[in-house]
């Protein structure tokens, strides 16, 4: 009779940033076991990782310090059966993993298999599981659909009496209403707002399109539950370039602090920020195709120009800035960008704002962590309507040690510039 | 333009865990040396509020962890991780005698977890909070099933747990109140075991033959392993446990775990003949100044006639005993004590192991939830209320239910997991 190991998953439901303990005991000693991850995606891909552990003397294996000998990844892994995840043999191709509704967890079965079992999993009964949620949303956190003045948006906010500082967040150029981000963001005590502003009818002009931003920025400014002066802008790829822009050109605006993720300071189409969101004038010459084919927007804006028209002035930047970039992103030249944004600011004397977190041999898309790294997926070009599959760039385990480093870094520059900080002197506080 | 005013952050790790789960609670972001509460809020199914709160000052850092700075005061004090949870008692002007159960095993506990400012200790609700965060204890973990037993006239819950199986089986059962206690067997599901909650006081004549029933259902279950199964027992359910090991043929347990029992009943009756020979002692019934009830004595003195007291002595699995030294309700350390005599006499005393804890009383259950030490009672087929004294003090009770509930699923993974055939 085969000896039934007991599996273990804590916390049995996590958020998404929350690490997890993975633990196998009863197997009989120095056994080979397989641990695996399976989740079904709302597109209802199926998603999987697995490790390759021997148990101990004592029949034990610890995911969170015991070495994983090989399979999606390998090492002391504590996330590993999460963020080396990936589509399962035969699905579709260029796939991408990310959670529209946040109101409901992912949830995700563990298993724990006999022996080294790289393939067909699903044809065999593995020895136990467990199924884990990870969730965007921490309990008590309020969605609410911003329907107002032709913004189009999501608010993130969090438990408690409040006031609480907020963070406007947005996404690239992919469009659409991105939510997780904004929901976790919320579960660590920001109000926040996820942002569709692709959808937006035309920018027509420049001042057409700053008027937006500051309505956008007014409407979580003004927000009864938030802090007046105490609101971010968190903006990734295409949403890094607005953030910027917004910081620099807006008048009535005046954001406390400015993330960037895989920004850059310099319009795509070349000339005028209305541009960036037209597309049209984008210069897509110098967008190349690797060997599969598969499509490299970075020299796009090579070389960083020197033409000051060309790119934000960040001499105008008034509050603290990060960066956070990774150095094999094949989809937009944000290394280069950084290194230009901090001559610039040297330059005009305000470079004290800027820090720079560069990950070696992670791509664009840095997300929240142990979620799956895409070297490449599917896009559509939002002006042209044309599907592609982008090169993201990255390399599965340094892009996911550099979203675990950077989402708590993220967190730490948020907290330390938004949460009024309480000196002895200070009287109690008002509410 | 500045604002004056600082905000605090507080978080709890998990913010959904299960009922046996530890969490953390952090305030930071706090003035240093800043005195302030840490309050919890739980509503239950029927209405009642509970709520404790320990007071705490900030650390240099502005930073309160409640896992590692003492409470200086409140419903708990001292370094008590889980003290928010365990101390939660009845909000002033409740009704009396409250327990808290949670009958819908399904959903979660929701915990509101507050700060205030200062050192507060009542008037919670008028205040206002510095900060606030819901956190939810689940009884059932993802992935556990739930499963409504009606075969062969047995009325029970089974709940299975995630994955292929087969499983070790448990049958839970529960106490004089009757009806179908669902929460611990979901508990139990959550950590491996394919748990059957039964209902066995629908009617007062229920028979001996009821239990095996259910016993072989959860037998014969695809997902159960026939051989390993254990019966978990409190209080009367205790007693029904010990006699069916001892008496049935059906009826071979791997393990058998007694919270608050005892092996005194008439033996060779059904349960409505035991519980008329209870009755027969009514006068033995004390009173507390409160009024509460005291039935400890009713069933003393532990009587030498081995036809009032299950033969241990004739038992072939582990028993695991948990004794509560200040069980008001039935005489459980006695009885513990002439079981392990029995048990000596007869040579099998190598199966017996006692946990017994000092200042703890009649209800151990589950960690981290509220302790009752007198509560509304309605024995099962009765329309008498009394307040029943339970017993046990607050922090040695709720010291006793983390360790025990700790021992307990050790105990069953030794027997019913890691044992060979």
């Amino acid at each position: 009779v085969t000896v039934t190991p007991i599996l273990s998953v804590l916390p049995t439901r996590g958020l998404v940033d929350e690490k997890f303990k993975v633990a196998l005991e009863n197997l009989p000693p120095r056994f080979p076991v397989t641990l695996h991850s399976l989740h079904q995606s709302e597109d209802k891909d199926y998603w999987e990782a697995f490790g390759y552990y021997v148990s101990d003397d004592r029949g034990r294996v610890t995911v969170s310090q015991d070495a994983s000998l090989g399979g999606t990844y390998t090492g002391a892994e504590p996330m590993g059966l999460l963020w080396s995840m990936r589509p399962v043999p035969g699905s579709r191709t260029g796939l991408r993993l990310r959670k529209m509704d946040v109101q409901s967890p992912m949830v995700v079965l563990i298993s724990a298999y006999k022996g080294h079992v790289f393939e067909g999993f699903r044809e065999q009964p593995p020895m136990a599981s467990a199924v884990t949620e990870r969730w965007y949303m921490a309990p008590g956190v309020q969605r609410i659909d911003i329907r107002e003045r032709g913004v189009k948006g999501t608010i993130f906010i969090p438990q408690g009496p409040g006031p609480f500082p907020g963070v406007l967040d947005m996404w690239g150029g992919g469009g659409g209403l991105v939510e997780y981000r904004s929901a976790l963001l919320a579960s660590h005590g920001f109000v926040s707002m996820a942002l569709d502003y692709l959808s937006f009818e035309t920018f027509k002009t420049h001042n057409e399109c700053l008027s937006y931003f500051e309505k956008v920025f007014s409407i979580i400014q003004q927000h009864p539950q938030v802090i007046k002066d105490r609101v971010g802008i968190c903006g990734l790829s295409l949403g890094a370039t607005v953030t910027l822009t917004m910081a620099a050109y807006c008048k009535s605006i005046s954001p406390r602090c400015c993330v960037c993720i895989s920004g850059s300071h310099v319009f795509p189409s070349g000339v005028s920020f209305a541009e960036v969101f037209q597309f049209k004038e984008m210069d897509m010459g110098k967008a190349r195709l690797d060997e599969q084919k598969r499509v490299i927007w970075r020299d796009m804006i090579l070389p960083i120009p020197t033409d000051p028209q060309r790119k934000v002035a960040m001499g105008r930047i008034k509050c603290p800035l990060l960066l956070v970039n990774g150095d094999d992103d094949q989809n937009w030249a944000t290394v280069e960008s950084a290194e230009d944004m901090a001559k610039m600011m040297r330059a005009a004397g305000n470079d004290h704002l800027l820090t720079t977190l560069t990950y070696h041999d992670a791509g664009h898309l840095i997300e929240p962590p142990y979620t799956p790294h895409f070297r490449a997926s599917n896009f559509i070009v939002q002006h042209s309507k044309q599907k592609v599959v982008m090169l993201w760039g990255g390399q599965t385990k340094p892009h996911a040690d550099a979203q675990e480093d950077s989402w708590e870094k993220i967190l730490a520059f948020l907290r330390q510039h938004l949460y009024p900080c309480p000196s002895s002197s200070l009287p109690q506080a008002k509410l | 333009m500045e604002t004056n005013l600082w905000r605090l952050l507080l978080s709890v790790q998990p913010s959904r865990g299960l009922v046996d789960e530890k969490f953390s609670v952090r305030v930071q972001n706090a003035p240093p040396a800043h005195p302030l509460t840490m309050h919890a809020l739980l509503h239950s199914e029927d209405g009642d509020t509970w709520e404790a709160f320990g007071h705490y000052v900030t650390d240099s850092g502005g930073d309160v962890n409640v896992s590692e700075d003492p409470s200086l005061g409140g419903t708990y004090d001292g370094v008590e991780p889980m003290g928010l949870l365990w101390s939660l008692r009845p909000a002033p002007g409740s009704r009396p005698g409250l327990r808290f159960r949670k009958r819908d095993a399904q959903t979660p506990m929701q915990v509101r977890l507050s700060v205030y400012q200062g050192h507060q200790s009542e008037g919670f609700m008028d205040r206002a909070v510095l900060a606030s965060v819901m956190v939810e204890r689940w009884y059932m973990a993802p992935g556990v099933r739930r499963v409504n037993i009606t075969e062969g006239g047995v009325t029970g819950t089974l709940f299975l747990p995630p994955g292929p199986g087969p499983f070790p089986g448990l049958m839970d059962l529960w106490g004089g109140g009757g009806g179908l206690v669902e929460y611990r067997p979901a508990l139990l599901a959550s950590h491996g075991f394919a748990s059957l909650a039964l209902d066995y006081l629908k009617q007062a004549d229920v028979k001996n033959e009821y239990f095996e029933d259910a016993y072989r259902v959860l037998q014969q279950h695809p997902q159960v392993c026939k051989n390993r199964i254990g019966l978990v027992g409190l209080s009367f359910g205790s007693s029904v446990a010990l006699k069916m090991s001892v008496y049935s043929n059906v009826i071979q347990p791997r393990c058998i775990v007694c919270v608050s029992g005892s092996h005194i009943q008439h033996v060779g009756g059904t349960l409505a003949d035991i519980f008329a020979d209870i009755a027969k002692n009514q006068k033995k019934t004390r009173y507390n100044e409160e009024n509460q009830v005291i039935w400890r004595d009713l069933l003393l003195p532990v009587p030498t006639d081995l036809s009032k007291k299950v033969d241990v002595g004739r038992l072939q699995c582990p028993l695991l005993l948990v004794v509560g030294e200040d069980d008001q309700n039935w005489p459980v350390p006695e009885s513990a004590d002439d079981m392990r005599e029995m048990m000596e006499g007869a040579g099998n005393s190598h199966l017996l192991t006692v946990l017994s804890y000092p200042r703890a009383g009649h209800l151990i259950e589950p960690p981290y939830s509220p302790h009752c030490r007198a509560g509304t009672f309605m024995a099962a087929g009765s329309r008498k209320k009394f307040i029943a004294l339970w017993g046990g003090e607050v922090a040695p009770h709720s010291r006793a239910q983390e360790d025990a509930w700790r021992k307990t699923l050790d105990f069953l993974r030794e027997n019913l997991y890691c044992s060979a055939d």
